[in-house]
Parts: structure tokens; sequence; C-alpha cells
């Protein structure tokens, strides 16, 4: 039972990257431009599926309270200030949506929120993750680091770094859901984005080694993990050259498979903990009450129901926006 | 008093949550109203009905937009601010909201999609029970939520285990007296909200004399169903009044402004309840009906708030006032139903401008009466998280500071005056551009449109 929560955790967590991940970078690269009929067709791009991207977070957050509540208290805490922000963020691009067909006068308005808000959300999640990897304080199991706990160069490199990488996610969705400007636009961003997003590997990894950081510890025993960045060097690779040959469809599945060699990587390398390394899994698990009134209640049915949905509100709007081009 | 990161929490909770509860008590009931809508079109074919439909789902769409978004804040800031109520409760507050995330994401994402795109892609039974789910999506999402709170003002089948609370009889937490009277309270509440919205609305129409068909709809469908349900609520809130008068009665003491006990009890109908000297100023009183009230009785004792020791009493003024605002606004609003009804059978209540005039004012009444209800609720359950059981001061972050709290209530604050504000505006630009004249070219011809993305109002 715990294992059966603990991979809807990790298929929400991963959803949510990857889902949200390419809907906040169009967030994001929508600063790169000042056309209205640009803009236009980026929000088209991610109209449709943005509300159903943004519920991952909230069920990943449900998941987490109900059958690991000590792990969603402590981290949530721990993470006042960056869950704050980053949920101001996605409020504020939440109703940026609506409200910008509202009124023509104001829409400029609801365009920087949509920006801002996007950027801020993207920062936050980076941040968060970095501070995990790095390790929170505890003492006698207790979180002891304090409001500012999370704040650390590392922690901001992660942040900037995952805005880097929801952007070039971001760019490969729209060349491959848009044609014409925008298209060509965030054909000419990926390259310039994909080697930002290397170069932050780098940097992360020799501050990792520089710092000490225990995760790397793992490395040395668990050398299976090496497959992650294989995987990840392959997808690089890829889509090195599906950019070269002016391919739109490839270049968005291999950042995506970038994002899950990461995933795995991090998942992997802290097994079996939750918060690395004070809180394991069975540690944090809820009472098998808990645990299986979820799994009989919606884990079991409700669940696929919802990656269904899911797979089908993909399909209907799958394939160029252009062919099926709609007006506001 | 300090401004503690105690009370600065509170506060913030109190905000985000008074400000998310006005969306989803307007949408629950606009959603029942989409679905009426939807069904009298296709049993009468009267273009009227399409054209209202049309007209409130993109009202529906801005409003449910705000309600989602607002919404998420509150799955997380149990973590952020309460985290070891969240650690200790999560056994049984965790999966009861996970239940209202799985469940409502599967029928409000899934139909609401229909709703905007699918008028012609689907047959016309189909789309109306798409509408349907939807509404029931919305309800369902409202029924977890009560069971939620209400575990915690009643805590019932778990045992304390590990310092958490482990859950021992689902039934008795889903199934129980206080669920299906607050359920049901809040249920009404939020049709009364849609109703009274509809009947002002198509009253503000007649008195501008403007989409005059549409209006008279709208006003005579939202008076009569609101004739019905006030005194349905009425009853209903009784039932929770039992309910705390059985589980809470430290709370109902405070309702009542009993500071002493009582046998056979009066009811304080009005004064000012003073803490320092524990007696009511201005006190007017009707003997014995605090009995009647409280235990249908004329002879029972009703214990007063001195009973209980002073670090277990819940502040008393605002209990004690939200209430009496609460009781008041349905008081009024059933005069206006009952009234506008009658007049409306009668075919006087259009030449009757004061009464159009009232009822068009009125639309803030259920919301004032939805949150100074939950106020009672809330500030009422003080000074415990979880009755009886857990303390709010011992609920919260331990480490949060004061100037972190502040600063994210300030933020809370801004962000929402500046969002409330405009969402009011454009629903109202929206409510008073009205609908068309004829039926609209419908929304679904638009494929790429976001679900509550619907065609700008312009």
């Amino acid at each position: 039972m715990v294992m059966f929560w603990v991979s809807l955790l990790a298929i929400s967590v991963l959803l949510y990257l990857l889902l949200d991940g390419f809907d906040l970078g169009v967030g994001m690269l929508l600063g790169t431009t000042n056309s209205e009929d640009n803009r236009r067709a980026m929000l088209n791009a991610i109209g449709p599926v943005w509300d159903g991207n943004e519920t991952w977070l909230v069920v990943t957050g449900v998941i987490l309270w109900g059958a690991f509540s000590v792990v969603y208290a402590t981290l949530l805490s721990a993470f006042y200030i960056p869950v704050i922000l980053m949920l101001l963020g996605l409020i504020l691009r939440g109703v940026s949506f609506e409200f910008r067909n509202q009124h023509l006068g104001t829409r400029w308005i609801w365009d920087s929120c949509f920006i801002l808000g996007s950027l801020a959300a993207s920062f936050m999640q980076g941040v968060m993750v970095g501070a995990i990897v790095q390790g929170l304080r505890f003492t006698d199991g207790q979180y002891s680091g304090g409001v500012f706990g999370w704040f650390s160069d590392f922690s901001i490199l992660c942040g900037a770094g995952l805005c880097l990488g929801y952007a070039l996610l971001g760019a490969c969705w729209l060349v491959r859901k848009c044609e014409s400007e925008v298209r060509e636009v965030a054909r000419r961003q990926i390259p310039i984005l994909a080697v930002a997003v290397l170069a932050f590997l780098i940097v992360v990894f020799i501050h990792a080694l520089n710092d000490n950081l225990p995760i790397m510890y793992r490395w040395i025993d668990r050398p299976y993990l090496f497959v992650f960045p294989a995987i990840g060097v392959v997808a690089a690779v890829v889509l090195a050259s599906s950019i070269l040959h002016h391919n739109d469809y490839w270049p968005f599945y291999m950042v995506s498979l970038m994002f899950v060699a990461a995933f795995g990587t991090l998942a992997l390398s802290f097994w079996p903990y939750m918060i690395p390394f004070e809180i394991t899994i069975d540690a944090a698990a809820a009472p098998p009450s808990t645990l299986s009134f979820m799994f009989w209640g919606e884990g079991l049915w409700v669940f696929p129901l919802m990656l269904l949905y899911t797979a089908i509100g993909y399909r209907v709007f799958r394939g160029k926006l252009g062919s099926m081009h709609g007006h506001y | 008093m300090d401004l503690t990161a105690l009370l600065l929490s509170r506060i913030q909770f109190a905000f985000t949550i008074t400000f998310h509860i006005i969306f989803p008590a307007f949408t629950i009931g606009l959603a029942a109203w989409l679905t009426t809508l939807e069904a009298l079109h296709l049993r009468t074919g009267r273009p009227v009905y399409r054209t209202l439909f049309e007209f409130w789902l993109k009202i529906f769409g801005v409003a449910f937009g705000m309600g989602v978004v607002s919404g998420v804040v509150m799955g997380f800031q149990f973590g952020t601010n309460w985290s070891v109520l969240s650690k200790m409760s999560g056994p049984i507050q965790g999966p009861l909201l996970s239940f209202e995330t799985f469940w409502a994401f599967t029928l409000e994402a899934g139909f609401f999609g229909v709703l905007i795109f699918g008028r012609n892609r689907v047959a016309p039974w189909f789309y109306l029970f798409s509408t349907a789910m939807v509404a029931l999506g919305t309800a369902l999402s409202a029924f977890w939520i009560m069971v939620n709170n209400t575990w915690m003002q009643v805590p019932l089948g778990y045992v304390v285990q590990n310092g958490r609370f482990v859950p021992v009889d689902w039934t008795k937490i889903i199934f129980n007296s206080a669920v299906w009277s607050r359920f049901p309270h809040m249920i009404l509440a939020a049709f009364l909200a849609g109703a009274f919205c509809v009947a002002a609305t198509g009253a503000w129409y007649l008195l501008r004399e403007k989409h005059r068909a549409e209006g008279r709809v709208m006003l005579r469908m939202g008076l009569f169903l609101a004739a019905v349900l006030v005194p349905v609520q009425l009853v209903f809130g009784h039932f929770v009044g039992d309910y705390v008068h059985e589980y809470q009665p430290a709370k109902f003491a405070a309702i009542e402004g009993r500071w002493h006990d009582e046998q056979p009890a009066g009811e304080v109908v009005i004064a000012l309840p003073d803490p320092a000297t524990e007696t009511n100023k201005y006190e007017i009183k009707i003997p014995v009906l605090g009995s009647i009230i409280g235990s249908m009785s004329l002879t029972s004792k009703e214990v007063g708030l001195t009973d209980f020791p002073p670090q277990d009493r819940p502040p008393v003024l605002i209990p004690f006032a939200t209430f009496r605002i609460m009781v008041g606004c349905g008081l009024i609003m059933l005069a206006l139903a009952w009234l506008g009804s009658y007049l409306s059978v009668k075919d006087r209540l259009e030449r009757n401008r004061f009464l159009l005039w009232s009822i068009f004012l009125s639309f803030p009444l259920p919301y004032i009466a939805i949150i100074t209800g939950w106020w009672t609720a809330e500030v009422g359950r003080q000074p415990w998280t979880v009755y009886g059981v857990l303390r709010t001061a011992d609920s919260m972050t331990p480490f949060l500071t004061a100037p972190a709290a502040l600063i994210s209530l300030i933020l809370f604050c801004a962000v929402y005056v500046f969002i409330f504000s405009f969402g009011t505006y454009y629903i109202y630009r929206l409510l008073r551009g009205g609908p068309p004249n004829r039926p609209m070219p419908v929304v679904h011809q638009e494929p790429v449109a976001a679900p509550g993305y619907i065609a700008a109002g312009e």
C-alpha cells in the first residue's frame, strides 16, 4: 500500500513537472515578444490544457498530505516563503488567462502578471528542489532551519536553472504546436536555452562536488544511477539533431526525457528517503487505515480516470494549432 | 493586542478562506441554475432559456476560475502555517481533502470542457448530462470540505497514536449528524446565493427596461426558488444549532451571549457582551425562549460561559454578532422572497419599483450570511483547531516568525484585493451588458478556447 502511494506521488510530481513545466515556460517566453498576434498564438498553444496541468500540483499536495503528512507538514512549513510566493505567482497567472480577454485597455496588466507569475512560480519551485538536494537542517528529527533555511546560493542557482529548463520545454512545445513566426522564434531560442541549461548542470555538478553534498556519495554507492545521466545525454544528442533537421515533433519529447532522467536521478539517489537524509518513506507513511481508505476511494479508480482525462484532453487538442485556428 | 505569528496566521487563514468561499458559493448555485435552464430548454424548446444559459455560462467561467485559483492556496496553507495540525491530523484531513480534489477534478474538469466546447459536438441529452455532472462536482467538492471541517468541529472515529490522529471508523467521520446538517446548510446557502444573484440581475434589467423577457424569467425563477429554500434553510440552520448545542456547549453559550447558567433560559436578542464583567450591556432578552431554542423545552437548564475555564472559552463578541447578522440577512431574504413571489404571482411585481430596487440591492445578503455564518462556526470553535483535542496555539508551525507571517499576509491581501477588484469589475461588465437579444453565436465555434476562457465580452 505504501509503495502504491509512493508510485502515485511520483507519477503526479513527474506529470506536474512536465505539463505545468511547459506552460510555465511558455508563460516566461511570453516576455520575449511584444506582438499581440504572437502572444495570442502562444496562449492558444497552452490555453486548453494549462489548468488541467496545474491540477497535478494540487494532486501532489493532497496525496502528500493524506499519505505522507509528516513530509507535507515539514516541507511546506520549511518552505513557507517560497511556497507562498509560488502560490501567489500561480494565482496571478491563473486569473490573467481569463482577465486579459475581458477588457482591451487593461490587457497589459494581465500580460505582465502572467509573465511575472510564471517566472516567480518556476523560480520558487527550483529553489525548493535545490534546498532539498542540498539538505535541510534537522535536529532530533525535527526541522530546525527556520524560516530562511531554504536560502542558499545553491538553491538560488537551482531556481534560475529550473526557469531555464521550463523555458526550454516551453520553447519546444511552441515549436510543436505553432506555425510561422512563433515557431521560428522558438526554434531559435531552443539552442540558446539548451546551452544555458547545460552550463547550469555543469555548474551545479561542480558546486555539488565542491560542497561535498551527501548526494554525491550515493552515486559512488549506486553506480547504476549513471543510467539516467546517460539517458539525458542521448536525449540531448537527439534534440540537437532534430533541431538541425528542422523537426518540430521530437524536441519536446527529448527535453521531456531529460526532465524524466533528472527526476529519476534525484528520486533514486535519495531512495528510500523522502526528505534526504532524515525522513524515510516508511517513517512518513500514514497509518494503514488511511492508506487503504484512500486506495479504495480514489487511488484505485479515480486516479486512472484522471490519467485518462488528461490523455483525452491532449488528444483532442493534438497537432498544430494553425490547422484549427480559432480567434478570440 | 500583539501581532504574533499566531494571530497573523489566523488572520491570514480567515482572510484567504473568506475570499475563497465567495466563489464556490456562487458557482455551486450557478451550476445548478445552469442545469435547470438546460433542462427547461430541452423540454420546452423556448429560446429564452438557451440565451440565459449561454449568458450565465460566461459568468460562471469567470467565477469558476477565481474559485479554482483561490482554492489552490487553501490546500497548501494547512502545511505552511499549521504544520503541527497538518502533521497530526493528516491521516484524517489529508484523505478527505484528497477526495475533494480527485472527485471534483474528474467531474468538473472533464465535463466543464464539454460545456465550453461541446455544444455542437455532443448530443443534447449528453450536454445536459455534462451540465448536471459539473453541478454534481461542485456539490461533491462542498461535501468533502464540509466533512473535513466538521471533523475539526466534532472529532469522531479516531484514536491518538504516536502523536497522530489515526482513523479507526470512517463511517463515523463521514456519516454523522453534524455533517448531515452542516452540508445541506452550506448547499442551501449556495443555492440561495445563486437564486438571489439571478433574481437581482433580473430586477436590475427590469428597472433599466432592458432584456425584459430574460429579466422576467430570472426574477421569477430566482424568487420562487428562494421562497421555497429560505424556510428549508431556517430548518437546517436549527439542526446545525442542535449539533453545536450537543457537541460544542461553549460555542453555543457564546453565540447566545449567555454568561451564566439559566433555568429556564432566556434568549438574548441583542446586546453588547462584555468579557471583562462577564455580563451583557444594553441587553434585550425574551424569557424562556432560550430553553425552547436550545432544548425544545420550557424548563431546561442551559449552560453559560462561566461554566468553562477562561482558557477554554471562545471569544464572545464575534460569534455573538456574526450569528445575529447571519440570521438577520436570512429574515430579510425570507421577506423579500415571499413578498416578491406573491406580487409576481399577482403580476404586480414589475410595477413595484421599490421592491424591484430592494431585490436588486439584496444580492450581497446571501454572501454576508455565508461569511458571517462561517465566522460564527470558526471563531466559535476557538481556542481549538480540533475541538477539545488540539489547541490553535499548539497547531501552528513552531518556528514561524511574526515578520514572515506579516509579509505573507500583506502579500495575500494586496494580490487578492487586486484581482478581486478586477474580477468583480469584469463580472459587473458582463452582467451590465446582459444577454444578447437573440440566441448567441455560440462559444464552441472557437475550438481553441480554454475552459473558462470564454469569448471576450468586447
